[in-house]
């Protein structure tokens, strides 16, 4: 009787314990589900933002190439043409864009146009002039807020005064919709034209010529540094203070906050040397400075992989131990080098806050073509949309993160190539 | 200007290295000896002297030529009794007259005097930049050709150099760090002459505000740092509350449960979230996280604002969930198989192994984790900036807008950066507390974890 209650209490004090051990198991699995989730909602966050970035909204506008208004003959040489009123062209079009319209209407329908709207009219007449005198019809940019509208990422049924477009611009564009002259295209502006105070015309490609100028800067310094300092830690450097207190040196940068690192390049690259500011020499600098720790642990547990009977082997057929290190061993830790510096620029391609402090997030128009000239960086230029109050501008972080994402997995990519394609197991 | 110099100096390099190596062979072969070394070291040897004192004018130059020919240019000019002068304006303005003649047009008659003179020195300049460079290059090959004798050891020398070029290499490390502690101390020391440190350390009102007009008085600033702490200490540990669960129960269930198959998968995947740059996550706050806890705010009464303490704490937690979960990973996995197999062999189950065994083993190890990643969430900067606003509130309330460090140095930073006036200087003060901070934490953790291995090694 005695015997048949402590068994049962053995076999429910087991179920219970059993059922706890099940509910950790369980609880671990959550959270790990979670973090994954997380991720998951991320990208998917970002990719049904951005995607419309990549489409833009053209209406079709009947041009009017007249002479007389343009001010040009057919035989008006190139230099003339330039100089044509092409606003006036352009004003004519619009105020003919739709039937019988009042003068405050022409202005509503103005808004509905790209400010690039008059660049594009131009173009088209300079790549084709026998098309003088003739009207042509023409696909031009259509404004930001028609194309959010059109996209679906501004909405109409809020109230009108909270609204970009008024409600007789509404109908304007339920008009075009209906005449078929409003279409949505891929975005080329997006990927060849810089910042821009106009969403419509706003692109990456200024900021992405700014990372990569940077990146340059970047590798140019911090490869060959680091592969010094730890081929000097690893091989030769003494075993004292000084290579200790190198050591402690090179684990705590690691973990200085990025935003301290650009305080140095205000403090000592702007301010001490003058080098000029907001351009990829300094940033790229500074993230070299923040990366040079990340790569020398790197190349350091590569020059560590290398088995030390090559080294010695060198040695014992009379290498000098600089010969042994430079012919032997580094060349042997060069991929596992290469794929640390390779990470190391992927954390210098995500950094931000250093490159706000050297002023690489002044407004830059225009497309850098040297490491000396003010640049964007892609994820400033992202910071810089993500706190724009303009609507259009949210989609365009979006897609630029969709960017730097696959610049960043394909730099990963290459990492891990390199590494399993020539990393050797000893 | 620069592009050039560079071709120059390769030209030098180049010819350099085959004058060394033909001058020793002809040396040798007159003097009827085999050289000490091979021919390549006596080349090297010449290369080297040719490119360092080049190296180092050139740096010197480009880091000095603009700052000199600025405080001419400003010497010489003619300023007019009685006019204000801002330095840097007038400089702009001079450099762009010079660079650009067709500015020139209604520009008075001395920024148009100082532009010339500006250009022209700026022609001199770039001259005796290219004539020192070649005769720095000739001189260095000069002197090393004298050397090329065949009892010469060129090896030995060379290898002697290569050591310098790789302790100076190391040394970076060092030079960086003294370069961040004294840009820190040199600007807060500035900053503590206007400001009291008692007032930044300990009073509660931040209004960094400084006076446009001398003697006014009504827009005086104070900078009494408390909310700004009291804020980063808030976001943290929204941000630890998140991260310190999830990361550590993802740890351990891939310590100790998962299988090999679903390891695999899993610690890729965390490694992409750790990879993630911290603007995607400011970013994803801005965007999905804030709007929700506003939302979640009113449905429970709670008027929240749209940027919150609690978004910007929840994605800095899901951030740091990687940072964690590594750690931890590695911690958890060092503790001796046989404490696991002892337990077990007594017939406790897992869950009871890891809770009595295997955390208490491993606590010292994730205690420093956790520290790093204190460390670490005090110096983020991009999601605060984004989803935690500016506002200094002295709060509690993870609902309301809050502001960190971080994002005060941002703020204090961005557009003109005048360094005469304590706003911006507070940016250095506040970046030498989150450098003493992160530093302690991190020394802390290190020993941490550093005594904890030895434990079991």
């Amino acid at each position: 009787m005695n015997n048949s209650i402590a068994k049962e209490k053995i076999i429910s004090l087991r179920k219970k314990r059993s059922l706890e051990d099940m509910r950790f198991k369980y609880y671990g699995f959550t959270a790990m589900c979670l973090s994954l989730a997380v991720l998951v909602f991320l990208l998917y966050t970002i990719f049904s933002k951005g995607y419309t970035a990549f489409q833009k909204t053209i209406v079709l506008l009947e041009v009017d190439y007249n002479q007389e208004v343009l001010k040009l003959t057919p035989d008006s040489s190139d230099e003339d043409m330039e100089k044509g009123k092409f606003f006036r062209v352009k004003k004519q079009a619009i105020e003919n864009f739709f039937p019988d319209l009042s003068k405050s209407d022409i202005k509503l329908v103005k808004k509905l146009f790209s400010i690039n709207v008059d660049k594009e009219i131009k173009d088209y007449f300079l790549d084709n002039p026998e098309v003088i005198n003739t009207k042509q019809q023409i696909w031009v940019t259509a404004h930001s807020d028609v194309d959010q509208l059109l996209k679906g990422n501004s909405r109409r049924d809020v109230p009108e005064d909270r609204r970009k477009l008024n409600d007789i611009q509404l109908s304007y564009v339920d008009q075009l919709v209906e005449e078929n002259r409003v279409k949505q295209v891929f975005n080329n502006f997006f990927f060849t034209k810089a910042d821009s105070r106009h969403p419509e015309i706003a692109g990456v490609a200024g900021s992405f010529m700014g990372s990569l100028f940077t990146l340059f800067t970047v590798f140019i310094l911090s490869f060959p540094i680091a592969i010094g300092a730890s081929v000097y830690l690893e091989e030769f450097a003494p075993k004292n203070r000084i290579t200790e207190l190198i050591e402690v040196n090179i684990s705590n940068l690691a973990a200085v906050p990025s935003i301290v690192f650009g305080l140095l390049g205000l403090g000592v690259l702007l301010n001490v040397f003058g080098l000029p500011r907001s351009t990829p020499l300094v940033g790229g600098s500074v993230l070299a400075l923040m990366t040079l720790p990340t790569i020398i642990i790197a190349c350091r547990a590569s020059l560590k992989a290398v088995p030390p009977s090559i080294k010695e082997g060198a040695l014992a057929v009379g290498a000098t131990k600089t010969q042994a290190v430079f012919h032997h061993v580094v060349p042997l830790a060069l991929p596992g080098t290469l794929t640390g510096t390779i990470i190391g620029l992927a954390q210098a391609l995500g950094e931000t806050a250093p490159l706000i402090m050297i002023g690489m997030i002044a407004f830059i128009p225009n497309i850098p073509t040297g490491l000396t000239e003010p640049s964007a960086a892609l994820p400033v230029q992202i910071y810089l949309w993500v706190e724009s109050a303009e609507r259009g501008f949210q989609e365009k972080s979006a897609a630029a993160i969709m960017v730097i994402l696959i610049f960043l997995f394909m730099m990963n990519a290459i990492a891990v190539f390199l590494r399993n394609r020539f990393e050797r197991k000893w | 200007m620069f592009f050039w110099s560079l071709v120059l100096i390769a030209v030098g390099i180049f010819s350099s290295f085959i004058y060394g190596r033909s001058r020793i062979k002809l040396n040798s072969k007159k003097q009827g000896t085999k050289s000490k070394s091979l021919p390549n070291y006596y080349a090297q040897y010449v290369l080297m002297w040719c490119l360092f004192p080049a190296l180092i004018v050139y740096f010197s130059w480009a880091i000095f030529q603009e700052q000199i020919i600025q405080n001419i240019v400003i010497s010489n000019f003619e300023f007019i009794e009685g006019a204000v002068y801002n330095e840097g304006l007038l400089l702009a303005e001079i450099r762009n007259v010079a660079n650009n003649p067709s500015f020139a047009d209604g520009k008075s008659i001395e920024i148009i005097n100082a532009a010339s003179h500006y250009s022209s020195l700026r022609q001199i300049s770039q001259i005796s930049f290219y004539t020192s460079i070649i005769i720095i290059m000739l001189l260095g090959a000069l002197y090393a050709s004298q050397k090329l004798k065949p009892e010469f050891h060129a090896q030995h020398t060379i290898e002697k150099y290569i050591q310098y070029i790789l302790i100076f290499c190391s040394s970076v490390a060092i030079f960086t760090t003294i370069g961040i502690v004294f840009s820190l101390i040199f600007e807060s020391l500035r900053f503590f002459a206007e400001v009291s440190i008692f007032e930044f350390l300990f009073s509660t009102e931040w209004y960094p505000f400084i006076p446009i007009r001398e003697g006014q008085t009504a827009a005086e600033g104070s900078f009494g740092a408390v909310p700004i702490f009291a804020g980063t200490f808030l976001v943290m540990v929204v941000a630890m509350c998140v991260a310190v669960p999830l990361g550590l129960l993802t740890a351990i269930y891939l310590a100790e449960y998962a299988s090999q198959r679903v390891r695999k998968i899993v610690k890729p995947l965390l490694e992409i979230l750790a990879g993630i740059p911290t603007i995607v996550y400011g970013f994803f706050a801005f965007v999905s996280v804030a709007p929700f806890v506003k939302a979640f705010g009113q449905s429970i009464g709670i008027d929240a604002s749209p940027t919150s303490a609690l978004a910007a704490g929840m994605v800095m937690g899901v951030m740091i969930i990687p940072f964690i979960s590594s750690l931890s990973d590695d911690v958890i996995n060092s503790v001796p198989q046989s404490l696991r197999e002892a337990s077990l062999g007594i017939g406790a189950n897992k869950a009871e192994t890891i809770k009595k065994v295997i955390l208490p083993a491993a606590l010292p190890g994730i205690v420093g984790a956790f520290l790093l990643a204190i460390s670490r969430a005090i110096g983020e900067t991009m999601i605060v900036v984004v989803a935690a606003g500016t506002a200094p509130n002295l709060t509690g309330n993870p609902f309301e807008n809050v502001t960190t460090v971080t994002v005060q140095i941002v703020v204090a930073l961005i557009g003109d950066q005048e360094f005469d006036n304590p706003r911006t200087l507070s940016a250095f003060a506040l970046g030498l507390v989150l450098f003493v901070i992160t530093l302690f934490l991190n020394i802390i953790a290190l020993q941490i974890v550093k005594r904890y291995r030895e434990r079991y090694e």
